[in-house]
């Protein structure tokens, strides 16, 4: 049997198997590449564009290129990451991202990714937009103004909960999320705290309700350890909240 | 005559607190002891900590707070004038932060709400006396009005944050805060 086929990011091989994508191929190698948008339990979506590398010199969303054998991929440049930190620049000026109020604060891809990009600043105008909440719903709160329309919770609740509760209406920059009822509101739908939609928030739009700051700022999943030394995390932050509160943890990670 | 080796001037700092809660400036104060090595390399022009009124010609000037009322908005202008290095410092000087939260709903109703709502200070009535500087129809960051040179981002930030940026401005030179030090909680 011949060696599986590879590609080479940032000089690194990287095996992968027919039909992956770049940034699947990555992932599943525990490589890094910055991303938004994807989640290794998805199909790709390709629109948050964080995860552009140069393939043979082009530009292309790793996570919608299929990978090919002997293909020459940078990512880790300085030029491609200032394009992605204008990207994340332009997510926090659209959105009204406060963090120190944001329960999700630590545990947010969006934020783990400015921090790793060197983010000091959102460069841009703010657009302050008019996002109301949605409290309706007893166990869980939607707060509209942190969307990044990554359509994770889209494909979740249509694709692994079968209940198509969200949906990304409009289009271009009026482009926004909504909730699938007649109301518009989340508890006229069939959604619980344990559908896999209310746990594939790459930031703080969904959250469950009466856990506020049960784990300290300081002690969270991007507090412990930037989010380019985890080879997956989603999977990170996704045990971290299913686990109890990290109270007790030391400031290096270990548990007393 | 010998020649002696020149005496290094002294860099002018000053420091303002717009939009903000004073937390940034507390955690300059955290900085602790190493404000005895600072001090040998700078002297504080306006700043709460001199209680100077008005700002100098200045190496440095760290801004925190946004902009809420035109009063802010001299102020910054008046640094920026002055200082030939800018600095904004924390959350609110950045993003505009807690005072933004303001910036949906409409002056008019802000103001109905607080001072109309309820008896209080001013009989029920919304203060217009001239001293008063007017607030802006939305709260924005600094680096909307003026060139911003430098951020250091945090609610506060950190005094090693803030401490690592000064050391690296004093000794010429824009060091990246790294891992830990950047954060924007």
């Amino acid at each position: 049997m011949s060696a599986p086929a590879t590609f080479t990011l940032d000089g690194r091989a990287i095996a992968f198997a027919e039909g992956q994508t770049i940034l699947q191929a990555a992932v599943a190698a525990g490589a890094y590449i910055p991303h938004l948008c994807f989640h290794p339990d998805f199909k790709p979506h390709g629109s948050c564009k964080v995860c552009t590398v140069t393939v043979g010199g082009r530009h292309a969303a790793s996570c919608t290129t299929r990978a090919t054998a002997g293909a020459v991929v940078e990512s880790d440049t300085p030029a491609i990451n200032a394009e992605r930190r204008a990207l994340v620049q332009m997510l926090f000026v659209e959105g009204n991202h406060f963090c120190p109020s944001c329960e999700k604060s630590g545990d947010c891809k969006l934020q783990a990714t400015a921090y790793d990009l060197g983010m000091v600043s959102p460069h841009f105008d703010h657009f302050y937009p008019d996002r109301p909440v949605d409290a309706s719903h007893p166990e869980l709160l939607l707060d509209f103004n942190r969307c990044i329309l990554c359509s994770l919770c889209v494909r979740a609740s249509r694709d692994v909960d079968g209940k198509n509760a969200f949906a990304l209406a409009w289009r271009g920059i009026r482009t926004r999320l909504i909730v699938n009822s007649r109301t518009g509101k989340l508890a006229d739908t069939n959604v619980t705290a344990a559908d896999k939609a209310a746990h594939v928030c790459p930031v703080g739009v969904i959250l469950p309700k009466r856990r506020g700051f049960a784990t300290p700022l300081g002690r969270r999943v991007f507090d412990l350890k930037p989010i380019s030394a985890m080879a997956d995390a989603s999977a990170a932050v996704a045990l971290a909240e299913a686990g109890e509160p990290r109270r007790d943890r030391q400031s290096d990670g270990r548990l007393p | 005559m010998n020649a002696s080796a020149p005496v290094a001037r002294k860099l002018k700092v000053a420091t303002t607190s717009l939009a903000g809660c004073f937390g940034c400036h507390m955690s300059i104060l955290d900085i602790d002891e190493r404000l005895f090595t600072l001090l040998e390399k700078v002297e504080f022009d306006r700043s709460p900590i001199t209680d100077i009124k008005e700002v100098g010609d200045c190496d440095l000037g760290i801004i925190e707070g946004g902009l809420c009322n035109a009063e802010n908005v001299e102020v910054l202008r008046e640094f920026r004038r002055r200082c030939k290095v800018l600095v904004a410092l924390g959350a609110c000087a950045i993003n505009g932060g807690l005072p933004a939260q303001r910036n949906t709903l409409s002056l008019p109703l802000l103001l109905q709400e607080v001072y109309r709502s309820e008896p209080g200070a001013e009989h029920g009535l919304i203060p217009n006396d001239p001293e008063l500087p007017l607030p802006l129809n939305k709260v924005h960051p600094l680096h909307e009005v003026v060139h911003i040179d430098f951020f250091i981002p945090g609610c506060p930030p950190s005094a090693d944050a803030i401490w690592a940026v000064l050391t690296g401005l004093l000794a010429g030179e824009e060091r990246p805060l790294g891992h830990g030090l950047i954060r924007f909680d």
